[in-house]
């Protein structure tokens, strides 16, 4: 049975009408009522960016159909309900991969525009919006509009991280890129605090198309910020074997006590030392590559009935790394952190989007378990260092940010603000901006 | 498989299963009431690997159309190796209660049309040996309840008619399948308050697929549906006439 709501799964929805849009040429459903309306994709964000709590959600899982490709130019045209699934499902036999993909392949096109999704390559490819030649845009004034650089080119750049926003997106085109293989030459390097994961990658971002790495917010001293970096280019080499997909629902609620600090110290230690040498290569097919949750379905239950938050921000590179080594000494000390921490280098590549998140810098990823009062005053702490030092926070993985830490975070609203559809809303609007 | 025919294949469930043929790059013949709906799929399965896709419009309700819909199905691909027959009709329940119009209609749509399709492939399959027909039936035609019976007659119909089809093409090596869903989240089943037993249209399209590549006697899917049914249609008449199923 199909659940509407976010990732995180907090915070809870009371009543939310759920109405649905049958083809791409279809007029907007509105609810006979004033309740305003926002589109749902997949639910893969993690706060409350994709709910809209006693009003309504339109679900674009009808829309569902490829419209074209042109194999000469890998430009793929589909309905903004399709996911990436889909797409590489489809096209990976072919030949052809995403340009940008987040790190679950169970997200929609229309998703991916509104968050302006980043990936493993921003730092060679910028986000996901950069790939986007034009898209299909409805608004509650009945319009049907296409959207490009050159034609309704403010609603384009609106819609581009706009949260859905600006009105319902059916369809959009892509650009594919082209592979040989669907492996990887892959390397991991091992680095033992933070200095050594800015040496580590200043020295391989320029080689690699795909990097990210995995830290451990759990050790301190000068083990502070360990981990490992996982960097890959898609092979030149062919193998034909193709492992066989394994996915494990999660099967039920787990119990809280499972998320303890102990636990995640434990399962950290044990990660980090899984690799006994600095560095290690391999050929890696790219499913566990980018998308290592998605063997286990539905693992954000794992966390049990409270949900969790996911905490997501970028700050511009300092030159010793103060305000990154800073947050992760508050991390650290706070013993709040889980398993799942991920750090990027975002490189300099420009979205055209208005709202995008990706910018220049150092970004950080990590749950936290929902422990009420003091995860939530954790992350108010952090995010004053991080919009001190001039950073910002995703709200694809926000369920909580203040009115005035949005707006250090969006430079660019008052630009925005005008494209907004006046019949669309979401939670995290209403919250964020009243 | 290389060349099929479905139809009804704009249903939510049969264009999943459309979707698993074009992606083996079978050659397809589809068909259903909407030409729009037909050419958006067609695009879709064209862009997904299929070899070549061919529309046909037909309404469940004429059923002296039919076999005209199949000649040109075979003429257009050749040959035919495998067929599906997809679409259905959830009837309103009282309405047909208070009228027989409805139950008319829905015993057209659901059954007739279904077997008007069965009796031109039956002998097609007989003649040429080898090959596969699914059909679409129900659990709702496992046992009749107070809420869903008109359907559930049809349906039921439907699957005795399979049964008695299966019977005699299987000696000419042709396989005849039986698809029971359960609860499916579809457009037919939009204004139904959902609960932990419906599967998705992907789920049973996938299945469907599957069972007409191996050549499955009777599929129910998802694959519990035999044991809750397995119960259902053991319990005795003088119990399961009080109960308000
Ligand atoms: C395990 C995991 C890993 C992730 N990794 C990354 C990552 O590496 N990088 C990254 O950027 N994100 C990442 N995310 C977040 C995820 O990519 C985004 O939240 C994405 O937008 C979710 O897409 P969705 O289809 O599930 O949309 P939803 O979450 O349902 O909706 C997201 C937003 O899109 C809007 N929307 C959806 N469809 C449409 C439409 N048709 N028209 C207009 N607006 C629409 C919604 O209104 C909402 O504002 C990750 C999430 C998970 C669970
Ligand atoms: N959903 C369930 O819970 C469930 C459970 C058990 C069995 N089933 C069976 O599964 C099959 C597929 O249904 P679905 O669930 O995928 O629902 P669906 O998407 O609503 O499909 C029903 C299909 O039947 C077609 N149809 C209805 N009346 C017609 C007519 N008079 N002439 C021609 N076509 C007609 C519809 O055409 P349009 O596309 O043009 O509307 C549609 O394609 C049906 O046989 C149904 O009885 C469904």
């Amino acid at each position: 049975m199909k659940r509407y709501e976010s990732w995180g799964r907090y915070p809870t929805i009371r009543d939310q009408k759920v109405l649905t849009i049958s083809s791409r040429k279809a007029p907007l459903p509105l609810p006979d009522d004033e309740r305003s309306v926002l589109p749902y994709g997949l639910g893969r964000s993690y706060g409350d960016s994709c709910v809209n709590d006693n009003n309504a959600i339109i679900d674009t899982s009808a829309l569902s159909n490829l419209i074209a490709f042109d194999p000469n130019t890998g430009i793929l045209r589909a309905e903004s309900g399709v996911s990436l699934a889909t797409i590489l499902k489809v096209f990976v036999p072919k030949g052809w991969f995403l340009p940008v993909t987040p790190g679950t392949k169970f997200v929609t096109l229309g998703g991916a525009v509104a968050n302006d999704i980043h990936g493993k390559n921003h730092h060679r490819a910028g986000t996901f919006g950069r790939h986007v030649s034009q898209f299909g845009l409805i608004r509650s004034s009945g319009e049907h509009l296409t959207c490009s650089p050159t034609s309704n080119s403010d609603l384009f750049r609106a819609t581009i991280g706009g949260l859905g926003l600006t009105g319902l997106v059916t369809w959009v085109e892509i650009k594919l890129v082209s592979i040989k293989s669907p492996y990887l030459d892959t390397r991991t390097i091992k680095f033992r605090n933070l200095d050594e994961f800015v040496e580590v990658s200043r020295e391989n971002d320029p080689v690699y198309d795909y990097s990210v790495s995995w830290v451990d917010c759990t050790t301190e001293g000068d083990q502070l910020g360990r981990g490992l970096f996982m960097a890959g280019n898609f092979s030149e080499r062919r193998k034909s074997r193709q492992p066989k997909s394994l996915s494990i629902p999660f099967p039920c609620q787990a119990p809280s006590w499972l998320l303890n600090s102990y636990f995640m110290r434990s399962f950290n230690t044990l990660y980090y030392n899984k690799q006994l040498s600095r560095t290690v290569d391999a050929l890696t097919h790219y499913e566990p590559f980018f998308y290592p949750l998605d063997a286990i379905l539905d693992w954000n239950r794992m966390y049990g009935k409270r949900g969790f938050f996911q905490y997501q921000f970028v700050v511009p590179f300092d030159e010793k790394g103060e305000t990154i080594k800073e947050i992760f000494r508050r991390i650290t000390r706070s013993k709040r952190a889980s398993f799942l921490a991920v750090l990027k280098t975002f490189g300099d590549i420009e979205s055209p989007g208005i709202m995008s998140f990706p910018r220049k810098g150092i970004t950080l990823a990590l749950d936290f378990p929902n422990d009420g009062a003091p995860t939530l005053a954790l992350m108010k702490e952090l995010d004053t260092i991080v919009l001190q030092a001039g950073g910002s926070i995703y709200p694809a993985k926000d369920a909580r940010m203040s009115h005035e830490a949005f707006l250090a975070s969006h430079p660019r609203l008052a630009e925005f603000e005008p494209h907004i559809d006046p019949r669309f809303s979401s939670s995290f609007w209403r919250r964020v901006r009243n | 498989m290389k060349k099929i025919v479905i139809i009804g294949a704009t249903s939510a469930v049969a264009t999943e299963t459309a979707r698993c043929f074009a992606l083996e790059g079978a050659e397809l013949f589809i068909a259903g009431r909407s030409q729009e709906k037909l050419e958006r799929l067609a695009d879709d399965l064209r862009v997904r690997g299929a070899a070549v896709v061919h529309t046909g419009l037909f309404n469940a309700r004429d059923l002296a159309s039919h076999d005209q819909l199949l000649e040109s199905a075979y003429h257009t691909l050749g040959e035919i190796d495998a067929a599906l027959i997809a679409h259905g009709d959830l009837p309103d329940q009282t309405e047909c209660q208070h009228s027989w119009i409805g139950t008319e209609q829905a015993l057209a749509t659901n059954f007739l049309s279904p077997v008007a399709f069965l009796t031109w492939l039956a002998n097609y399959f007989e003649k040429r040996g080898t090959g596969n027909i699914t059909a679409i039936s129900s659990v709702a035609g496992d046992r009749g309840r107070q809420s869903n019976y008109i359907y559930g007659s049809a349906k039921g119909a439907l699957s005795v008619f399979l049964q008695g089809l299966r019977n005699r093409l299987a000696p000419r090596g042709v396989s005849v399948t039986t698809i029971k869903p359960g609860f499916i989240d579809t457009p037919m089943t939009a204004d139904i308050k959902k609960g932990p037993l419906f599967a998705s249209a992907e789920l049973v399209g996938t299945r469907v697929h599957k069972a007409m590549k191996r050549g499955d006697s009777v599929v129910y899917t998802p694959f519990f549906w035999r044991f809750i049914m397995l119960i259902i249609i053991h319990i005795p008449e003088f119990i399961f006439k009080r109960l308000k199923l």
